[in-house]
C-alpha cells in the first residue's frame, strides 16, 4: 500500500485559457493570405490532431479524413474566427464535429452521445493496487502510446470522447459540454467513469506487484 | 465520509473543484484509508500519464497526403 499522500492535480490554467506565444501572430498572418503561416500551424498541431480523430473515430482511414477537413475547414473558416479561445481549441471542436460525423456514419446505431448511460456498474474500484511512483517509466515509448491508444479504444465512445477533450485536450468541463452539446452533469458523470475505467484497465500494466 | 463519498467527489477532488469543507474532509478520510489513497493517487496517475503523453508522429504517407490536399484547396480558392 502507497504511504504517500494523495494530492490533487497541481493547480495551472487550462491551455484553452493560454495563448501560447506566437500563435495570435500566426493566425493573423494566416488570415491576411500568408500560408506559410497556416503551414506552421499544421505543423504544430497535425499529431494532435490526427491522435484525437484516432481515439474518436477508431479507424486509421477515417482519422486521416477527419484531420484533413478539420484543417481545411479550419483554412476556408479562418476569416470566421474571433479568438476569443485559443485557435488550437477552435480548430478541436472542429475536429471533433468532424470525426463525430464520421463516427455515426460508420456506426449508426450505436453513437448518441446525449443518451443518459446507466450501465448498472458499481462505481467502486474492485482492484486496489499501488503503482509507485513513475510506472510509465517502465515502458519505451512506444509501447507505451501503444499501451494508452488500445486502453481507451476499449471504452464506450462517449466515455471516450469525453475524457479526450477534458484530460488529453485540457479543455474545460464548460468548454467540453459546448462542443459536444451536453450538459455540464453529463460531463461530469462520464469523466468520472472514464477516469475510473482507464485507472482499472491500466492497473494491469502499472501495478507494483507485477513489475517491481 | 466513507468510500463510497470518495469515489463520488474523485473527479472533482482532482480537478480542484471542491470547497474547502469538503476537501478537508476527503483529506481526512484519505489519511486513515490506504485504498482510497490508492485510487486517488492512480487515477491522477492514469490521468497525468495521458496528458503528458506525446502524440506518435505522423506516417509520412498521412504527412504527404494532408500537405496535398492543403495544396489543392489553396490553388482553388486563388483560382
Amino acid at each position: 500500500m502507497s504511504t504517500s499522500k494523495a494530492n490533487p492535480l497541481p493547480a495551472r490554467p487550462l491551455p484553452s485559457q493560454v495563448v501560447k506565444d506566437d500563435e495570435p501572430i500566426l493566425v493573423t498572418a494566416a488570415k491576411a493570405g500568408d500560408i506559410s503561416a497556416f503551414e506552421t500551424l499544421v505543423g504544430r498541431y497535425e499529431r494532435k490532431i490526427f491522435r484525437l480523430a484516432q481515439n474518436i473515430t477508431q479507424n486509421k482511414e477515417d482519422a486521416e479524413d477527419t484531420m484533413q477537413e478539420a484543417f481545411l475547414k479550419a483554412y476556408e473558416h479562418l476569416g470566421e474566427f474571433q479568438g476569443n479561445s485559443r485557435f488550437y481549441t477552435w480548430l478541436v471542436r472542429i475536429a471533433v464535429n468532424q470525426a463525430l460525423m464520421k463516427l455515426r456514419k460508420r456506426r449508426p446505431n450505436q453513437v448518441s452521445l446525449d443518451e443518459e448511460i446507466d450501465t448498472g456498474e458499481e462505481l467502486m474500484p474492485r482492484e486496489v493496487e499501488d503503482w509507485g511512483p513513475t510506472p510509465e517509466e517502465r515502458y519505451k515509448q512506444s509501447e507505451l502510446s501503444e499501451i494508452l491508444s488500445s486502453t481507451i479504444s476499449e471504452l464506450d465512445p462517449s466515455f471516450r470522447i469525453v475524457f479526450q477533450l477534458r484530460d488529453i485536450e485540457e479543455m474545460s468541463t464548460e468548454e467540453t459540454a459546448e462542443a459536444l452539446g451536453l450538459s455540464i452533469p453529463a460531463i461530469k458523470s462520464r469523466l468520472l467513469r472514464a477516469r475510473l475505467k482507464l485507472r482499472q484497465k491500466l492497473n494491469r500494466y502499472f501495478r507494483r506487484s507485477d513489475n517491481s | 465520509m466513507n468510500c463510497r463519498s470518495i469515489v463520488k467527489e474523485l473527479s472533482n477532488y482532482l480537478d480542484e473543484a471542491l470547497d474547502t469543507t469538503l476537501k478537508d474532509s476527503i483529506e481526512r478520510h484519505l489519511e486513515h484509508c490506504d485504498d482510497c489513497r490508492v485510487v486517488v493517487d492512480t487515477t491522477k496517475k492514469t490521468i497525468q500519464i495521458y496528458c503528458n503523453s506525446e502524440p506518435a508522429p505522423l506516417p509520412e504517407d498521412t504527412k504527404l497526403r494532408l500537405r496535398e490536399a492543403l495544396l489543392q484547396r489553396l490553388r482553388r480558392v486563388r483560382a
